[in-house]
């Protein structure tokens, strides 16, 4: 009997380090379903206050003055132009005679929720911007500046046919997608430039804050209403746009737009945003 | 005396000669010193985390530089190469702790 009782506790004894092995490699392990619980519970539990849907709206989900002033001026919103000029251009007819609702699902209206999306023909996260651009190519168009004025106004359009309806961003059974979404997150919460903050220091530590005057929005669906109005830029902007402004506003050097670790990025957070409605376009300060 | 006017000739290159060198020195240095900051910037690059600020410092130092301030633009060469360095030591040890950010 002792002997039994010491054969097994040499037992356990050798199995100990394979256990907490298993345990930090499971910690290691990527888990979308279970960031994706941890992040929502972080947020509903910060602010319990907020309505789910609402923390679409960014500062204004976190900021009473703030959002008041939104209101009034979503009256007379600053982004209709942007609107109405996509409208515009998503049916005028390319060069060959097709137009940007040849290239998508439902004829692109509608769908800006399913995007990003992982491509397992490329082994990329596809965002909207890029799609619009590869519709583009595919019919002998140049591609448009992922900064500039006429992708913003496409996208708002797309964004503006969408709302209300719930991101649904799939990661599917793929090492490379899973790789993707893990990029993303890494990108996150990576502290960069002279000013060593990283998105999450902002948006996860800090939302409701104020950084000046601006009031940091929570990144529980912060990607619901891009492309947004900027009252600081005077005009439209889409992500591309947002995300290297976010860099150099740290002092890192931005990187090129729709760069592979923006698209990870992006994923990520569309992935943080499932359920949460498109709001989109959106005005902010 | 033509001997005189050969020994003067002399030392009038010899001076000429020192002027260039010490004026070069300065110059090679700050060469030697931009290089070095410009490598160290090529690898942030290469890491994905270069800063802002230490492109501003190279275009400072080269602008002093081409202004002939060379004690000054050797000083800014010098600030670029320690902002670079720190941006990669930043982007080497984010990648072992970022992990300690994320809400769980």
């Amino acid at each position: 009997m002792r002997r039994a009782v010491m054969l097994g506790l040499a037992m356990l004894a050798l199995a100990a380090p394979y256990a907490l092995a298993a345990e930090s490699q499971a910690a290691d392990a990527v888990n979308p379903q279970a960031d994706f619980k941890a992040f929502r519970k972080y947020f509903t539990e910060r602010f319990p206050k907020v309505p789910l849907n609402d923390f679409v709206n960014g500062p204004y989900s976190m900021d009473a003055g703030l959002r008041k002033q939104w209101e009034e001026i979503d009256a007379f919103p600053p982004y209709q132009f942007a609107v109405d000029k996509g409208k515009e251009m998503f049916a005028t007819p390319f060069a060959d005679g097709k137009t940007y609702a040849d290239c998508f699902p439902d004829k692109g209206i509608g769908i800006r929720q399913n995007y990003p999306y992982f491509d397992g023909k490329s082994g990329e996260v596809i965002t909207l911007d890029v799609a619009l651009n590869q519709c583009r190519e595919a019919n002998g168009e140049k591609p448009l500046d992922y900064s500039k004025d006429d992708m913003a106004a496409l996208t708002a359009y797309m964004a503006f046919t969408s709302r209300g309806k719930p991101f649904d961003i799939k990661i599917p059974d793929d090492p490379r997608a899973l790789a993707a979404y893990q990029k993303g997150e890494e990108y996150f919460y990576t502290r960069r430039g002279q000013l060593n903050l990283s998105c999450a220091s902002c948006h996860v530590q800090n939302p409701g804050g104020h950084l000046r005057t601006e009031v940091l929005a929570p990144a529980l669906g912060i990607v619901a209403a891009l492309p947004i109005y900027r009252s600081e830029w005077g005009g439209m902007g889409t992500t591309s746009r947002r995300l290297t402004s976010c860099n150099s506003q740290v002092r890192a050097t931005p990187l090129k737009p729709e760069d592979e670790q923006y698209r990870d990025l992006e994923y990520y957070l569309s992935y943080m945003s499932n359920g949460l409605p498109i709001s989109g376009p959106g005005a902010r300060p | 005396m033509r001997r005189l006017g050969m020994i003067g000739l002399a030392v009038i290159f010899s001076i000429g000669g020192f002027a260039n060198a010490a004026l070069a020195a300065p110059a090679d240095d700050f060469q030697a010193a931009l290089a070095k900051a410009e490598a160290a910037n090529k690898q942030a690059g290469a890491l994905k985390n270069q800063w802002t600020t230490t492109a501003q410092e190279l275009k400072t130092a080269q602008a002093a530089a081409a202004a002939g301030h060379y004690d000054e633009a050797i000083k800014d060469a010098q600030h670029a190469l320690a902002l670079a360095e720190a941006s990669i030591a930043q982007a080497k040890e984010q990648a072992a702790v970022w992990k300690q950010a994320v809400v769980r």
